[in-house]
């Protein structure tokens, strides 16, 4: 009978069908172990072997990677959220409140992606507080610590455009708050010193940023767009830069 | 102290109180390691080098991690929901309108600089302080462990600029601040009607000046006086110090220029919390 099994799974596993799907067996080898990293399209991003202080999470706090998964429970929640949201003054309002009202876990579904958009903020924070503690943008990661610096800027621009989106009180004035101050911009805020003549509030940087002269519905589209399309790209062009060039500069840092 | 326990329980608020803990509690384990390399020695090649399969050490370690935090995440989506306030009303301010939390150190700075400084110049100068610190600091040892000893300077810069210029300055927004940005202790009651009285005058009045052309003249030398501390220190210095010279003239100019103006936040602070100073220099274009 287990003689009659086992042939059973090794003509499975032989079979052209399995060996087209899997390339490599479970056999508890170096080899395989390399096997497992490189010809998965999902952890090719680890290099086959890392140095071992890079596991220890005393060293690298596992902020990095926390940033990565905050940023994909976003990514799936949003486009959930996506399905239930029209980005306009009459009907936004009214779609947060029938998704947590009516929405089978709706509320559920919009607390976790705003914490998890807070939480990102938190660990991009520490991320960065940890990379300067163990020195590790010297050299040869200066780029990476200057792409770092983006990503945590488009981090706080991903996390603002989407304060404006339930439109309730709480969103609209964070916001008019926040982006009040491009008014003074110099040169390119109405406001700002130096400003010449034909700047007004109508065509500065503020108006720019708000498609309008107070937040409004343009703004709200506006916010939308920059939110669930535009900045999640550009992060995720980034996050691919950034994380191409930990592997490239010599790996999780290390002295190099 | 209603208004303090409301806005700590704010669930929006829930993010500061995790800082709270996380910073210091990240800032100790840090110091232990760093002090066990200042007193053991820097971790030796063969000790960095030693290297383990990413599969299954890494992966098993990613995936435990990702676990916990999902789970703290659920837990947390399930306890505390997000705030939904009343539908946007142009028309209806409230008092204090603030910013998210993250930026709230930036809207706090608008109490001590004007908003092209606070809102605009000095964010723009972090940005680039940020980016530029790779550049500017040419220490090549303590790369890739935690220590103290090795760059002492970089560590508290940093801690200091991180730490109390951004962490506390957000905590003071958002924990502190009142009707009108006004400063509440957390036992004080929030008073949408408390008379602040105006007291603040520009620098060059406590110096006794009254024309405006000598203020605007007196605050241009104070400003310029400010940052050439930096060169001065570098003519002074540049002979004997071996450090300025392989810094060389170009990073030390970024670095004076980036250390002096973070530095003047915190004098500005000081001077207007304990001397009532409103501006430094007061010119017909802008002021500071």
């Amino acid at each position: 009978m287990n003689e009659e099994r086992k042939g059973l799974k090794e003509k499975i596993t032989n079979s052209d069908i399995w060996r087209s799907i899997f390339r490599h067996g479970y056999e508890d080898t170096g080899r395989r172990y390399t096997l497992q990293i490189l010809q998965n399209v999902w952890l090719h991003l680890h290099p086959p072997r890392v140095s071992r202080h890079a596991l220890n999470f005393r060293f690298t706090w596992c902020m990095g990677g926390i940033t990565f998964l905050m940023f994909l429970v976003t990514a799936v929640t949003g486009v959930l959220l996506m399905f239930y949201y029209r980005p306009t003054a009459e009907y936004a309002f009214r779609d947060v409140q029938y998704l947590e009202f009516d929405i089978p876990f709706g509320m559920l579904l919009r607390n976790m992606h705003r914490w998890a958009a807070h939480g990102m903020v938190i660990s991009v924070m520490l991320h960065m507080f940890r990379v300067f503690l163990t020195g590790s943008y010297k050299k040869p990661r200066e780029f990476n610590w200057a792409v770092g610096v983006i990503l945590l800027l488009v981090t706080f621009f991903l996390s603002f455009t989407g304060y404006l989106l339930p439109w309730d009180q709480l969103a609209f004035w964070a916001v008019t708050v926040g982006t009040n101050m491009a008014r003074a911009t110099p040169v390119l805020g109405h406001e700002g010193p130096f400003a010449p003549q034909d700047i007004t509030q109508s065509n500065d940087v503020r108006f720019a940023l708000l498609a309008g002269t107070i937040v409004g519905p343009s703004t709200l589209l506006r916010f939308y767009i920059l939110h669930c399309v535009a900045v999640p790209l550009l992060a995720s062009v980034l996050m691919a830069l950034h994380f191409w060039r930990v592997r490239k500069d010599g790996g999780i840092s290390g002295p190099l | 102290m209603e208004h303090f326990l409301a806005l700590v329980t704010k669930p929006d608020n829930v993010p500061i109180l995790a800082i709270l803990f996380l910073i210091p509690y990240f800032m100790w384990l840090s110091y232990r390691q760093a002090r066990q390399t200042d007193i053991t020695g820097v971790p030796s090649d063969a000790e960095l080098n030693d290297k383990v399969y990413v599969w299954p050490y890494l992966c098993r370690n990613e995936f435990i991690c990702a676990i916990i935090v999902m789970l703290v995440l659920g837990v947390w989506s399930i306890m505390i929901d997000a705030p939904l306030e009343e539908p946007s009303d142009p028309t209806k301010t409230p008092n204090p309108s603030k910013a998210p939390w993250y930026f709230l150190a930036l809207q706090e700075m608008l109490v001590y600089f004007d908003p092209w400084i606070a809102g605009v110049v000095l964010p723009g100068l972090i940005i680039a302080g940020l980016i530029a610190i790779p550049y500017i600091d040419i220490n090549p040892k303590g790369k890739g462990y935690y220590t103290i000893k090795e760059r002492p300077f970089a560590l508290a810069v940093f801690s200091f600029g991180f730490i109390v210029l951004w962490i506390v300055l957000m905590i003071v927004g958002t924990f502190l601040r009142g009707p009108g940005w006004n400063f509440f202790a957390p036992w004080e009651y929030w008073d949408p009607h408390l008379v602040v009285p105006l007291t603040n005058v520009n620098l060059s009045y406590l110096f006794g000046i009254r024309s405006e052309t000598t203020a605007n003249f007196f605050g241009f030398v104070v400003v310029a006086g400010y940052f050439s501390v930096g060169p001065i220190f570098y003519l002074w210095k540049r002979n004997s110090s071996r450090f300025l010279q392989e810094l060389g003239l170009v990073r030390y100019i970024v670095v004076s220029f980036l250390f002096l103006t973070m530095m003047a936040l915190p004098i500005k602070m000081i001077l207007r919390i304990f001397f009532n100073v409103k501006y430094i220099w007061v010119s017909p274009w802008f002021n500071i």
